[in-house]
């Protein structure tokens, strides 16, 4: 029971730094120090939630869905393009400042091209989703490959292991925390990647809704639209960690 | 009849010579240890028995059959303990009979009597990390066997243990070897513990490495505690120092 209590303050101070905040936010819209059509109460916001609670939803699960979908399919072509570099050396030599460069292509530059190439559907938007996220995906996978132990693998080898089985029980599960870690960022690329792309043309969608009310000038939408976004991301990032609890039982024990 | 039989083995490592006209023979349920200053190519002999090596002349014979080159023949236990980190105990101990191709259920079946026997009960469930340094080697070990109950290679199994541990452990060896019948093939650089332990030594000198010496160690087994501290372990602990 002793060991609880600091992990109870360290939940409770952020939280309380963030009720300070919106209260600091909210005593300076109401006193008139910023005006409102510029900067909203955080009262308005909350209300600008409700309001348009249901088509939100309706945005929100559009946007998630292409999330998941780029970045399922970036982890897979992130876990094949790994796995391929680690067997084939000359692969890795050849492939990896490619892979690098596909990284200093600005995001928001080529999503308009994406658009005009694959049209105001899903597919353009997946495909950004897909770009943004194998990168982390592929190094880390790649680098928890080669970071696997010689002697661990020597040792599977006079076993009379064969690379698939060594790639099984060694080189797989020893990738696993540094794949997690680049999971962690992957998510929220995901969900900032599918708002980007949104705003370049679709039409429902989270990004779609903010360009609407935008347009509109509802500051206070547009600030609940944010704030709904921020938490989709912090949800992902609480699921991927509890995924990682879930499928890594040995690094619980000595946490 | 000899069980491992290694003759004429020379190995170079690009350029460098490392081991040069290895002989030694290893017969059934024997301990034999073999004995050299580090770089010495102790650990490279056994990367060649293993078959993880191919020597440049010589050749490794298990019960008359070739297998130079073959990695798969022989248990071998390296230096460190090479758990897995991510696997229980259990599931680590099983790995040997996993790579055969064996189910996941069948394999923790196969290798639960032997807990007790090693001193591994209760530990099934755990990880590695979980474990003692001794406690880790005794899996390591039955990991070791599990993989062949005929010949296994010990590559200094006890040396980062502390002294304390170590002694426990060669008592604990020492008596489970009575048990199980392997034959081991030990590399050491501590000689109280090959004249302990060993039913012959090799003595491995010199760079490239050569079988200078074959000690053959008379005191029978079960050995009594107190032998490392009797006229004759003296005797051949001097013979060996001479020798080195």
């Amino acid at each position: 029971m002793k060991r609880k209590s600091p992990s109870i303050t360290s939940k409770l101070l952020p939280a309380a730094a963030v009720l300070l905040l919106l209260a600091l936010w909210q005593t300076a819209s109401t006193a008139g120090l910023v005006p409102g059509f510029l900067l909203p109460s955080p009262v308005e916001v909350a209300k600008a939630f409700a309001e348009d609670f249901p088509l939100l939803m309706d945005n929100a699960w559009v946007t998630l869905l292409e999330a998941f979908i780029g970045l399922a399919a970036g982890i897979l072509i992130g876990f094949v393009t790994a796995v391929l570099m680690d067997c084939f050396t000359w692969l890795y030599s050849a492939v990896y400042p490619l892979i690098v460069l596909t990284q200093t292509v600005p995001t928001v530059a080529i999503a308009p091209l994406l658009v005009l190439w694959f049209g105001y559907e899903m597919l353009p938007k997946v495909i950004l989703i897909v770009i943004v996220t194998f990168f982390p995906i592929t190094v880390s996978l790649l680098d928890g490959f080669r970071a696997a132990d010689q002697d661990t693998i020597s040792l599977l080898r006079s076993m009379g292991a064969s690379r698939a089985q060594i790639f099984r029980y060694v080189k797989f599960p020893g990738a696993l925390s540094s794949f997690f870690a680049s999971l962690r960022i992957s998510v929220s690329y995901a969900v900032v990647g599918a708002v980007i792309s949104e705003w370049l043309g679709g039409f429902n969608g989270l990004g779609v809704y903010m360009t609407r009310v935008k347009k509109a000038f509802s500051f206070d939408k547009m600030f609940a639209v944010i704030f709904l976004i921020s938490a989709i991301s912090l949800l992902l990032m609480w699921g991927v960690n509890l995924l990682q609890r879930i499928s890594m039982p040995w690094e619980e024990e000595h946490r | 009849m000899a069980e491992l039989e290694v003759s004429g083995i020379t190995f170079a490592y690009e350029e460098t010579p490392v081991l040069e006209d290895v002989t030694l023979a290893l017969h059934e349920h024997e301990l034999v240890s073999i004995l050299g200053a580090s770089g010495c190519g102790k650990t490279t002999l056994f990367h060649i028995i293993s078959g993880l090596h191919k020597p440049q002349q010589g050749k490794v014979s298990l019960n008359g059959k070739d297998i130079t080159g073959c990695p798969g023949q022989v248990s071998y236990m390296m230096q460190k303990d090479l758990l897995l980190p991510y696997r229980t105990i259990e599931d680590n101990v099983s790995l040997p009979l996993l790579l055969k191709g064996e189910k996941k259920k069948e394999a923790r079946k196969k290798v639960s009597p032997y807990f007790e026997e090693f001193g591994l009960e209760g530990t099934q469930k755990k990880y590695p990390r979980q474990l003692s340094g001794g406690m880790r080697q005794r899996a390591a070990l039955l990991r070791t066997y599990m993989f062949s109950k005929d010949v296994a290679l010990l590559d200094e199994p006890f040396s980062a243990l502390d002294t304390l541990t170590k002694s426990e452990m060669h008592r604990w060896y020492l008596d489970v070897m009575d048990k199980i019948h392997l034959s081991t093939l030990f590399i050491t650089h501590d000689i109280d513990e090959a004249i302990l332990l060993s039913d012959r030594i090799y003595l491995l000198t010199g760079k490239p490495g050569r079988v200078t010496e074959e000690i053959v160690i008379e005191e029978p087994r079960p050995r009594k505690r107190e032998f490392n501290l009797t006229e004759e372990f003296l005797e051949y602990k001097r013979r060996i120092l001479e020798r080195l």
